[in-house]
């Protein structure tokens, strides 16, 4: 369970969170929106500890992150751009990723998912950006974690890796996972997402799910809600 | 060392045939030297034997040999007097260690004090404790050889020299250690003579220490850690060659100070590691060839308007400045010597290079005006401003320079 | 901490610059041993290269590494570590990777040509900490830097600029104000400058080695203590040491307090 309290972050002049309060407490995928520069990856960053906030409270089962590493064991992420060591062989970093955290035997099946094998002993640098976006895939699906953090997922992706992905998230959600995910590509929120948060300015303008959102908004289309929205606040 | 001893005692019976021999010992008839001397006639020798024997003001006043067996020690029991004065001539004095002569802040007191003689030997003594160890004074015709001298002087004031001549000609002082004395070798007024093999270490002021002395020669001495080195002053004629100057450490020291010297020679000497390789002052007309400057700090250093000096086939290696000066340098000339910081090239292939060296850098006029500036050295700043004033002279005077640097070291 | 370090480590062995570095002091040592014949003329030439070199390539590895590895960093910030594990893990790779370079690359020429029978055994031991030193100095200073500026332009710049600053422009400034001020007693601001940059310090244990004989020339009474004395080289080496832990500690405290 995350909660977010009052949580404000600036950099310089630019103040990006304004007052963040979320309380993810239910199994499910909640999808992250808003326009570039309204404070998704701030806010996903702030859960990681990777962002520290200026003002407000971030507690992940009741223990406060700020300062703490631990609790990233919870966490799985997946970050925006895959951008690995040159000089590394894929199973050197597999390897390496495990030996940091903790054994696990999920890796295998997703090589063969992904159909990575014939690049495990390739050099990342020698990688094409999709490959690595499912080498990043990889790394974030093959341990266990309670909740998963996902910047998005589908950049660069082909239409069959993009298949696996929706299975895995399915399968996760099935077994009862809190799923944050930021992605530009509307259609996808509206096949899985079961929550929607939309952020705008730095405060959260909508918090329900897909449905809600449209009926808000009076839109047949999410891709139209969310211009309906961006339209009447400007 | 016992047969040489014999050997000299039966030449010297040899040469008078009716010279008798008188053993001074504890048990012997004649139980102390004063009466083995005064019993002894011209030509006798005085044997004694191993013990110690608290002595002073021996007077030797006759041509005597007084040879020490397995090192009979003469005490002096700091009474602050001569141990041993010699007064004649044809005199041997051997074997013998000498000590505890006693300090004096007024008077010249020796282990041997040898006045107005000639034709003297002194050989195979060792001295600790003594102020001074001999003193020579209108002396002539001397053998000064394979002595031993060891202080523990710290004060110049309260030392004295290890051999102190004054007013001597034709002494030869060979192969003699002398260590922790304020000089260990001091010469005024002393006319040919020669001073070899010897090994002068750690004296507190001057290994070797020349005053007013023409006409001498000295090679294949050894000077370390001396006080301040070597010095050299108001002498013509001096033969300098095949001496080591090494490790000559501190704030006015050096291999080798030359001041008002002229007509001189100084030829395959080795100046390794001294604060000042050869401090010159006011020196003219000496040839300086076949030297080795090893890691000096300066290899040479003017400090007085010297003339016509010639270096040449020497080679500087690895010191921290090569040349400074601070006054004017007429008409000496630098030639054909190898420089280790020489990066010119040699198209032609004779051995020397194709352009000239300059010796002198910029950084050391700085170092001369802001000594403190020395922990700039070495920095790329310093080797920037050198360069530059490399390329284009503005503050090294134009004709300092080698025009024929060698390529390569020169191998004795 | 170790784990990070291996990774970087290896990962930096691998890159072709390690090699680059490496090729170019091996053949530098060779060059200078072989073609000159005189190994006091080499370990010479190599110190007064080090001293300028080694700093120059600590801060541009250090700059690099940090910047391309950014991504990478980040992915490493997700997983359950502490932030000065990463990037201590990290600057201990480069640095290592850097100093072996480094060492193996003079050293193999070096004892092929018989250091160890030679009297300069000494120098090249005092040559290789130097270095050492630098690298580890320097590295830990471009960390910084690279922490601090989010541009990497502008962190880039800065380091050389830094590089310049301790490798010339300091001792320019220095010579400047010390000439401008030659009837005052120096000697203990002269020391007290040089304690200030790295570059300096490394350039005074040499100069303890090489040019003992000038640096005794001197009257000051500090200077007496410091060159006659194991002082200076103690004094020397702990400052250098000194000069490794202030950027290690100012890394973790930024990296601490760092948005990625």
């Amino acid at each position: 369970m995350v909660e977010i309290k009052e949580l404000y972050k600036a950099f310089g002049q630019v103040r990006v969170l304004e007052g963040i309060n979320l309380l993810l407490d239910e199994p499910g995928i909640i999808a992250i929106l808003g326009p570039n520069g309204s404070g998704k990856t701030t806010l996903i960053k702030s859960i990681l500890g990777m962002v520290i906030p200026d003002k407000g409270s971030i507690t992940i089962d009741e223990n406060q992150i700020l300062g703490k590493w631990a609790y990233r064991s919870q966490i799985s992420y997946m970050s925006q751009i895959a951008d690995f060591p040159q000089n590394i062989r894929v199973s050197e970093l597999i390897a390496m990723i495990k030996n940091l955290r903790s054994s696990t035997d999920r890796d295998q099946a997703l090589i063969d998912l992904f159909l990575l094998r014939p690049f495990l002993d390739k050099k990342l640098g020698n990688l094409s950006g999709g490959t690595r976006q499912k080498v990043n895939i990889l790394l974030s699906f093959m341990f266990d974690a309670p909740l998963i953090i996902l910047d998005e997922p589908t950049t660069g992706l082909d239409p069959v890796a993009l298949l696996h992905l929706k299975d895995i998230l399915a399968q996760e959600k099935q077994k009862g996972k809190t799923i944050l995910i930021t992605t530009h590509i509307m259609n996808l929120v509206e096949e899985i997402a079961d929550r929607v948060i939309f952020l705008l300015d730095g405060k959260i303008y909508f918090n329900g799910s897909v449905t809600a959102l449209k009926t808000q908004t009076a839109q047949q289309n999410l891709e139209h809600a969310i211009a309906e929205i961006l339209k009447s606040h400007a | 060392m016992k047969a040489l001893l014999y050997i000299a005692t039966f030449l010297l019976w040899i040469q008078h045939s009716d010279a008798a021999t008188i053993d001074v010992c504890a048990d012997c008839e004649t139980n102390s030297i004063r009466e083995g001397v005064v019993l002894a006639k011209a030509g006798d020798t005085v044997l004694v034997r191993a013990g110690i024997y608290y002595v002073s003001e021996i007077v030797i006043d006759k041509s005597i040999s007084l040879i020490g067996i397995d090192q009979p020690v003469l005490d002096g029991q700091n009474l602050q007097k001569n141990i041993l004065e010699v007064r004649a001539q044809d005199v041997l004095i051997s074997g013998f260690l000498l000590q505890n002569v006693g300090l004096s802040y007024t008077k010249e007191i020796a282990g041997i004090h040898i006045s107005h003689s000639k034709n003297f030997r002194m050989t195979h003594n060792t001295f600790q404790n003594v102020f001074y160890a001999f003193i020579l004074q209108r002396a002539q015709y001397g053998l000064l050889k394979n002595n031993v001298i060891r202080g523990q002087s710290v004060d110049e004031t309260k030392s004295g020299n290890g051999f102190h001549l004054w007013k001597c000609t034709d002494i030869r002082i060979e192969s003699n250690t002398i260590e922790g004395m304020r000089d260990g070798i001091y010469l005024e007024f002393v006319k040919n003579s020669h001073i070899s093999n010897n090994r002068s270490r750690k004296n507190i002021r001057y290994g070797l220490h020349f005053m007013f002395s023409d006409h001498n020669e000295y090679h294949h001495n050894e000077f370390r850690e001396n006080g301040a080195g070597v010095a050299v002053m108001f002498s013509k004629f001096i033969q300098m060659h095949h001496n080591d100057f090494q490790y000559n450490w501190g704030t006015a020291s050096y291999g080798l100070l030359l001041k008002e010297i002229n007509d001189s020679e100084i030829m395959n000497n080795n100046f390794e590691q001294n604060t000042i390789g050869i401090n010159i002052d006011g020196c003219n007309r000496i040839n300086y060839r076949g030297n080795q400057f090893v890691r000096n700090g300066w290899a040479i250093r003017f400090t007085g308007g010297c003339y016509t000096n010639i270096f040449e086939y020497n080679n500087f290696r690895h010191n921290t400045f090569d040349l400074s000066y601070n006054s004017r340098l007429n008409d000496n000339k630098f030639e054909a010597n190898y420089w280790s910081e020489y990066t010119g090239y040699d198209l032609d292939r004779d051995g020397i290079g194709d352009v000239a060296f300059r010796p002198v850098k910029l950084f050391s006029f700085v170092v001369n005006k802001t000594p403190e500036t020395i922990i700039l050295m070495r920095s790329l700043f310093v080797d920037l401003i050198n360069f530059s004033e490399k390329v284009s002279p503005i503050f090294t005077p134009d004709a300092l320079k080698d025009i024929r640097p060698l390529m390569k070291p020169i191998v004795w | 901490m170790l784990k990070i370090l291996k990774y970087s480590f290896f990962d930096l062995m691998r890159s072709r610059w390690s090699y680059i570095y490496f090729i170019f002091y091996l053949l530098m040592g060779f060059v200078l041993l072989f073609l000159n014949n005189d190994v006091d003329k080499a370990v010479i030439t190599l110190l007064n290269i080090i001293i300028i070199l080694t700093p120059l390539i600590g801060t541009v590895f250090g700059i690099m590494y940090y910047y391309t590895s950014k991504e990478f960093t980040e992915l490493l910030l997700s997983q359950p570590l502490k932030r000065s594990t990463i990037f201590i893990g990290q600057y201990l790779g480069v640095a290592i990777s850097l100093s072996l370079s480094l060492i193996i690359g003079l050293g193999i020429p070096f004892l092929i040509y018989g250091i160890a029978r030679s009297s300069s055994i000494f120098n090249f031991t005092s040559l290789l900490i130097v270095g050492g030193f630098l690298t580890f100095i320097f590295v830990a200073l471009s960390y910084n830097i690279a922490l601090a500026f989010n541009d990497k332009i502008k962190g880039f710049g800065f380091a050389i600029l830094l590089w310049l600053f301790m490798a010339v422009i300091y001792d320019g400034i220095l010579m400047i104000v010390m000439m401008s001020f030659q009837e005052y007693p120096l000697d203990k601001f002269a020391l007290g400058a040089v304690m200030f940059n790295p570059i300096d310090l490394s350039r005074i244990l040499i100069l303890l080695k090489l040019d003992i004989s000038a640096l005794l020339g001197y009257t000051g009474a500090v200077f007496q203590k410091f060159f006659g004395t194991g002082r200076g080289m103690l004094v020397s080496l702990s400052m250098l040491t000194l000069w490794v832990l202030l950027p290690l500690w100012n890394l973790t405290r930024i990296a601490n307090k760092k948005d990625f």
